[in-house]
């Protein structure tokens, strides 16, 4: 900021609140040419006023604002650029990224700035990062029946993940998988929970009606349909299987799908973006583009190893 | 009130009468909206999955309802009445009234149609779109030409503190809306912000703020400074105290927007600015309150038996209550547990309701026996059941938000041993469904003790012209 707004920050911020103090030592003086409780002598549809003075308890009060306010300005940032005698901050203002943020929580550490997030931050690391280095050292699998770390898993989860995968992890229509019923799009083992977790998953079925028109769209989603056991028009499953090959790349030629490139198993119908023939229909038409995102930046790893055998916990029940 | 039979048949009370009949049904309207959406946060379903039934789209047009159009056309039939009589002369342009009158009726009405549709700015409390914007802007330089030129022409030497007060709402939310609502538009019914990020945040709370600084408490401090004195019959307290707590209630209020963006992305000076002016606020705003209730010294006892005084005295008092409750909610450690829960939305209303709405509930029951040549309103009865309607309905309304909102912060911020929250949000919703329900059952009363309103205001004004005895009880001496 530079110097001139600080000072027409300034400016205007204390000749506001003095001015206040001004009008109030010239109107605690009678100043109205009429005596301490008799009418001022106009009137107003009938209405007259009286020439009272200010209430005492008020004035104090007013006084003790005023006071607080020019203090607390002294103290904390709040004319323009002045810091505060106390050098306050509540973050730091001026960084875009969160790497950014890691190297101005680094500075001010090494000069002593006090920056109360970073403060809070370094206190909660300090108290609470022990507890998930612990459960880190121990395998997803085998964490997944510590009551603890499930117990903690689940809340992370219901505070980060609930709002898309549902707070009983069952999912919803429109791309959010169920998590308890131990069919996985990339993996279901406590490395790959983890690296969905930690990198997050891009998915991209691409759409297909400018290649194979109304028709074949018609023919394949017979024939996937089929594939997990549905009653179809035969003749059509049968020309959409001669079209599957080009789906085949990514899907598998049995359609079990391919956990490296997160193709969906099209046999087992269990259907991420429903399985009626209208919004198969469409997923063929237009295409998916799910999106996990990446929880490294807000959870970091050691949190992510928690919340992954809560994961596999759900899928993994004790006889 | 026996100044009614002097010759004094220059006021125009025609756009009065209008904006005062105009308070009651559009009352009715907002509240009931308030009401029904009040319904579906505990109940959902209520929103028929049909998109312009949604709480998303009917909140605004509520908010815009009770604030714009109640708050709106009771500062309105107000402002005109009370300029006319303590000024001694007619409005200054009959045109530019019935334009003011016509031209804010059809911003409501676009208000009505397009909020439900979807089209929106996103600013909060400023919703509409820019074409309706512009014709809220042309109103409102046609009402400020009108009551300045209303000024300009008074046949009295002072200006009266209530018109310094109506002057102060209606100069302020000019500039603030025009300020607040620049855009581009990209469609007829689309327009982007001329701010952006911070800015706009500030901006938007600039006149948020504002909003409820000028339009909600100055523009009813002079609806008080008028009819808490003619109602009690009693001297308006102290002249001088009316003088400090305008001109430091007007200086302030306009830097308090920054509290409502505590702990965000806005720079960390312009918070403390904003908590610094907001706590110094709390002095002058209870100046009003002091001077509105002490003006009933020597008229106390006029409360047992008018309900329309009482009325316009526990107004007083909710104003004294949210604006106590209001600088203590800007402090920022305060702000830390209070901020995005329910216990703000429980201040909103003890304002909005107890404040806002009871002030103008008094003044148009005063001002319907004047406007309509009776000397009193048809029943006096229904007049208390209303009073005791409103009041019990506020009360039921606050308490259930304090509770929820209070219940919302500490479960928001409890942390377990090992640093996770130890409550989800949805955990956080389910222990407010009962309040929910409890301030449902309180919008309920208010919208009861409106109805009333309009069946006593239809017979008062139906019933042939001074056919209605004065209740002898309720006379100033």
């Amino acid at each position: 900021m530079s110097m001139f707004w600080t000072i027409w920050i300034s400016v205007i911020t204390l000749g506001s609140i003095i001015g206040c103090f001004f009008l109030l030592r010239w109107c605690l003086k009678n100043f109205a040419g009429v005596e301490e409780g008799k009418s001022m002598g106009h009137q107003f549809d009938g209405i007259e006023e009286v020439n009272n003075p200010l209430p005492k308890w008020w004035t104090i009060l007013f006084y003790v604002t005023i006071v607080f306010g020019l203090v607390y300005l002294a103290l904390y940032p709040g004319l323009g650029s002045y810091k505060g005698l106390w050098d306050w901050k509540s973050s730091n203002q001026n960084i875009q990224s969160m790497e950014e943020s890691r190297q101005a929580r680094q500075d001010a550490m090494e000069s002593g700035d006090y920056v109360q997030y970073d403060v809070e931050l370094a206190k909660a690391a300090e108290r609470f990062d022990p507890i998930f280095e612990a459960f880190a050292k121990v395998p997803v699998e085998e964490l997944a029946f510590d009551e603890d770390a499930v117990k903690i898993g689940r809340r992370l989860f219901l505070q980060n993940c609930s709002q898309c995968h549902g707070s009983d992890a069952r999912g919803q229509n429109g791309g959010f998988p169920n998590l308890t019923d131990d069919d996985w799009l990339y993996g279901g083992s406590g490395a790959k929970i983890k690296e969905t977790l930690i990198n997050g998953r891009q998915a991209a079925m691409p759409a297909w009606l400018d290649a194979m028109g109304e028709q074949g769209i018609e023919e394949v989603v017979a024939y996937v349909l089929s594939l997990s056991g549905r009653k179809v028009d035969q003749q059509l499953a049968d020309k959409g299987e001669a079209r599957f090959a080009v789906c085949a790349a990514c899907h598998g030629p049995d359609g079990k799908g391919n956990q490296a490139l997160g193709a969906p198993n099209l046999t087992d119908n269990i259907w991420l973006y429903g399985g009626s023939k209208r919004a198969v229909t469409e997923t063929l038409t237009y295409g998916r583009n799910g999106v996990m995102p990446s929880f490294k930046q807000t959870l970091g790893e050691d949190k992510i190893h928690v919340v992954a055998a809560y994961v596999y916990s759900l899928s993994h029940q004790p006889e | 009130m026996s100044d009614i039979s002097q010759a004094q048949p220059t006021y125009n009370y025609k756009v009065v009468r209008q904006f005062t009949v105009m308070t009651i049904v559009w009352g009715i309207i907002g509240m009931g909206l308030g009401v029904f959406i009040a319904a579906q946060l505990f109940a959902p379903a209520l929103n028929f999955d049909l998109p312009w039934l949604t709480f998303s789209r009917l909140r605004p047009l509520h908010t815009n309802a009770v604030i714009f159009a109640f708050g709106g056309s009771a500062l309105f039939a107000t402002s005109y009445y009370v300029v006319q009589r303590t000024s001694q002369v007619r409005l200054f342009s009959d045109k530019l009234a019935a334009f003011t009158f016509w031209g804010w009726q059809a911003v409501i009405v676009a208000a009505i149609i397009t909020l439900p549709l979807g089209m929106t700015s996103s600013k909060e409390y400023a919703e509409l779109e820019w074409p309706i914007d512009i014709l809220i802007a042309l109103v409102w330089i046609a009402y400020c030409i009108n009551f300045f030129g209303t000024i300009v022409i008074r046949k009295v030497s002072h200006i009266y503190v209530a018109n310094w007060f109506y002057g102060a709402f209606i100069l302020t939310v000019m500039i603030l809306h025009i300020g607040n609502s620049m855009a581009i538009p990209v469609s007829f019914t689309k327009s982007y912000s001329l701010y952006a990020g911070a800015v706009d945040a500030m901006m938007q709370w600039w006149y948020g703020h504002n909003a409820v600084g000028f339009f909600l408490t100055a523009g009813f401090l002079g609806m008080m400074y008028y009819f808490v004195p003619k109602q009690a019959g009693r001297p308006v307290y102290s002249y001088r105290l009316s003088i400090v707590h305008f001109w430091a209630l007007i200086s302030l209020y306009i830097w308090a927007g920054p509290h409502h963006l505590h702990y965000t992305a806005l720079p960390d000076w312009t918070q403390s600015l904003g908590m610094v002016m907001s706590i110094i606020l709390f002095v002058p705003s209870w100046g009003g309150m002091i001077n509105g209730i002490m003006t009933l010294s020597g008229a106390w006892h006029k409360l047992r038996t008018d309900p329309v005084l009482r009325f316009l005295v526990v107004s007083l008092t909710f104003y004294g209550m949210s604006t106590f409750e209001g600088p203590m909610m800007a402090i920022k450690t305060v702000n830390a547990l209070s901020h995005y829960t329910d216990w703000t939305i429980g201040h909103v209303h003890s304002g909005a309701l107890g404040w806002v709405a009871m002030i103008s509930i008094g003044s148009v029951y005063h001002l319907i026996p004047h406007l309509f040549g009776q000397r009193a309103m048809y029943s006096t009865r229904l007049v208390n059941v209303h009073f005791w309607l409103a009041t019990i309905g506020v009360v039921l309304y606050i308490v259930a938000m304090w509770f929820s909102g209070v219940l919302q912060g500490l479960m928001w911020r409890a942390v377990n041993a090992d640093g996770t929250l130890t409550y989800s949000f949805v955990e956080s919703l389910e222990a407010s469904k009962p309040y929910y329900v409890v301030r449902f059952i309180g919008g309920c009363f208010v919208v009861a003790g409106m109805l009333v309103m309009a069946y006593n205001a239809y017979r008062t004004i139906k019933a042939p012209k001074g056919s209605i005895a004065a209740d002898p009880a309720t006379q100033p001496a």
